[in-house]
């Protein structure tokens, strides 16, 4: 716990201090010390609950589509695994906020699917991030020993069994800290859906310095707001990759 | 199921790793109950022609028949064959995420629909025959090598196979731990299984074959009964392999 707490002290002093420039910096417009501030505070926060659930989500329905992904770029068969490996070229190399943008105006225009902002965000961010997620299986798929493939099978047990409870669950343990890296990334780039509208963290910040004026305060603040959020969510992490190799011992 | 009298039988199998062939139309057959100790040089096709009979291998031309079914790319015959078909490996490969009582029951409750407590009782009637029954809860990792091996041979038998196959048991093995491993092999031969072994055990070979395979370069170069076998081999082959093996 202390590293995160020491990234947080060190980040929160060199913000506060003001570096060596001459700007005087204009905290009153959040200080929780006036009602001016604490309304514009609460205003900020008030996002935190869009960005959260976006980013949940987003990475529950990337996660599991990602790994259907994987599975299809492992299949014996030719046409299956063409198709899981031009879905990943095709997504990985699509940049995320052009995706957010043509989900949301392209889509109704070409398919006439109308989505609102969240539908609309979950859904760009979701495919972006599926083809990370799908490479990040195979990874963990692949490194996998033959033997436990051979062992599964020799028990008999049909290919489903195999992946779901042989295969999967030790390739689930090995990839859980890029999986975890994901969602902070996930985290962080939910704030490429404040441009369609979604009043979560990034577009709350927005709207507060269009009024404001103290941009530098207000960034400053935002900066903060998602570094809290994913210091939490390493932590979590943390705790659960403990949990899990609690009953990881390899053989050996 | 089979007008045959044999349980395995290979008629002409061959197959290729790329350009290297690793076996060159292979002929054998197993009775029910009988014990078939195949051993020879590295590299001659004996773990090959074990793993095609349950089809970890793909064989190229010729037929197996395992228990009247043949092995065919049909994926319901394969896991039938599969069910009735024990494969104890040289690294043991149990499941490192599965207390050994898990990963005894996988297989009974997934393939043969046991429910969990029906299970557990298979689990422990076979840790209780490879004696580690006090051993159920732990994890492969916390058990010495020759243990674990004992519990990946219990793994198969939970599935009531009726022909086992063993791929170098002993050779991942501390010396000292071979012996428990061995004594568990003969007493499962004891009790009637059908056995095909790949080991290099010529001691173990003696007491429990019926008949010795001696595989070289892919093809098998002399089938005898055991006393035969090691008394008088008839190829010079074999005469070699025997005095390098069993001068040390």
């Amino acid at each position: 716990m202390s590293p995160r707490i020491f990234t947080l002290a060190v980040f929160a002093a060199l913000l506060t201090s003001g570096c060596s420039s001459n700007y005087s910096w204009g905290w009153f417009v959040i200080s929780p010390w006036t009602p001016k501030g604490q309304t514009n505070l609460m205003f900020l926060i008030s996002g935190l609950g869009w960005t959260v659930l976006l980013a949940v989500c987003a990475i529950l329905v990337s996660v599991t589509s990602g790994l259907l992904v994987s599975l299809l770029s492992l299949a014996n068969n030719r046409v299956l695994r063409g198709i899981g490996r031009v879905y990943v070229e095709a997504f990985r190399s699509i940049p995320m906020l052009v995706m957010v943008l043509w989900v949301y105006y392209g889509l109704p225009v070409v398919l006439g699917i109308e989505l609102g902002v969240f539908a609309a965000g979950v859904l760009a961010l979701a495919l972006c991030d599926s083809a990370f997620e799908a490479e990040i299986f195979r990874a963990g798929i692949q490194s996998i020993d033959r033997g436990q493939h051979e062992a599964s099978e020799s028990i008999g047990l049909t290919w489903f069994d195999k992946m779901r409870y042989v295969i999967l669950p030790q390739a689930i343990r090995r990839i859980l800290p890029p999986l975890g890296n994901q969602f902070v990334y996930m985290l962080k780039t939910s704030s490429l859906v404040s441009i369609i509208g979604l009043t979560e963290l990034t577009r709350k910040a927005n709207e507060l310095v269009v009024t404001e004026y103290r941009p530098l305060e207000i960034y400053t603040f935002l900066i903060l707001e998602y570094l809290v959020l994913i210091v939490i969510v390493s932590f979590l992490f943390r705790k659960l990759e403990q949990r899990m190799s609690v009953s990881d011992r390899r053989p050996g | 199921m089979s007008s045959s009298p044999y349980i395995v039988q290979l008629e002409s199998v061959s197959k290729h790793f790329g350009s290297f062939q690793a076996l060159r139309n292979i002929s054998l057959s197993v009775r029910p109950g009988e014990k078939v100790v195949i051993c020879g040089p590295s590299g001659s096709g004996k773990s090959t022609m074990i793993r095609c009979v349950n089809r970890l291998e793909r064989h190229e031309s010729g037929r197996i028949t395992v228990d009247g079914l043949e092995l065919t790319d049909d994926a319901r015959s394969l896991q039938a064959i599969r069910c009735e078909v024990g494969m104890v490996f040289q690294s043991f490969n149990l499941f490192p995420h599965l207390s050994v009582l898990d990963n005894l029951t996988l297989g009974p409750m997934r393939v043969r629909n046991m429910n969990r407590k029906e299970a557990e009782e298979v689990a422990m009637h076979f840790l209780q025959r490879v004696r580690i029954p006090e051993q159920a809860h732990k994890y492969p990792a916390q058990l010495s090598g020759g243990q674990q091996q004992r519990v990946a041979i219990a793994r198969s038998l939970c599935m009531k196979p009726k022909l086992m196959l063993f791929d170098e048991p002993t050779s991942a093995l501390d010396p000292e731990m071979i012996n428990e491993v061995l004594d568990v092999m003969e007493t499962l031969a004891r009790d009637g299984m059908t056995m095909m072994v790949v080991t290099h055990e010529m001691g173990f070979a003696k007491r429990v074959a019926d008949s010795m395979v001696f595989m070289d370069k892919g093809e098998i170069v002399e089938t005898a009964p055991p006393a035969k076998f090691f008394s008088n081999p008839t190829t010079e082959r074999c005469q070699q392999f025997l005095k390098q093996i069993l001068t040390h």
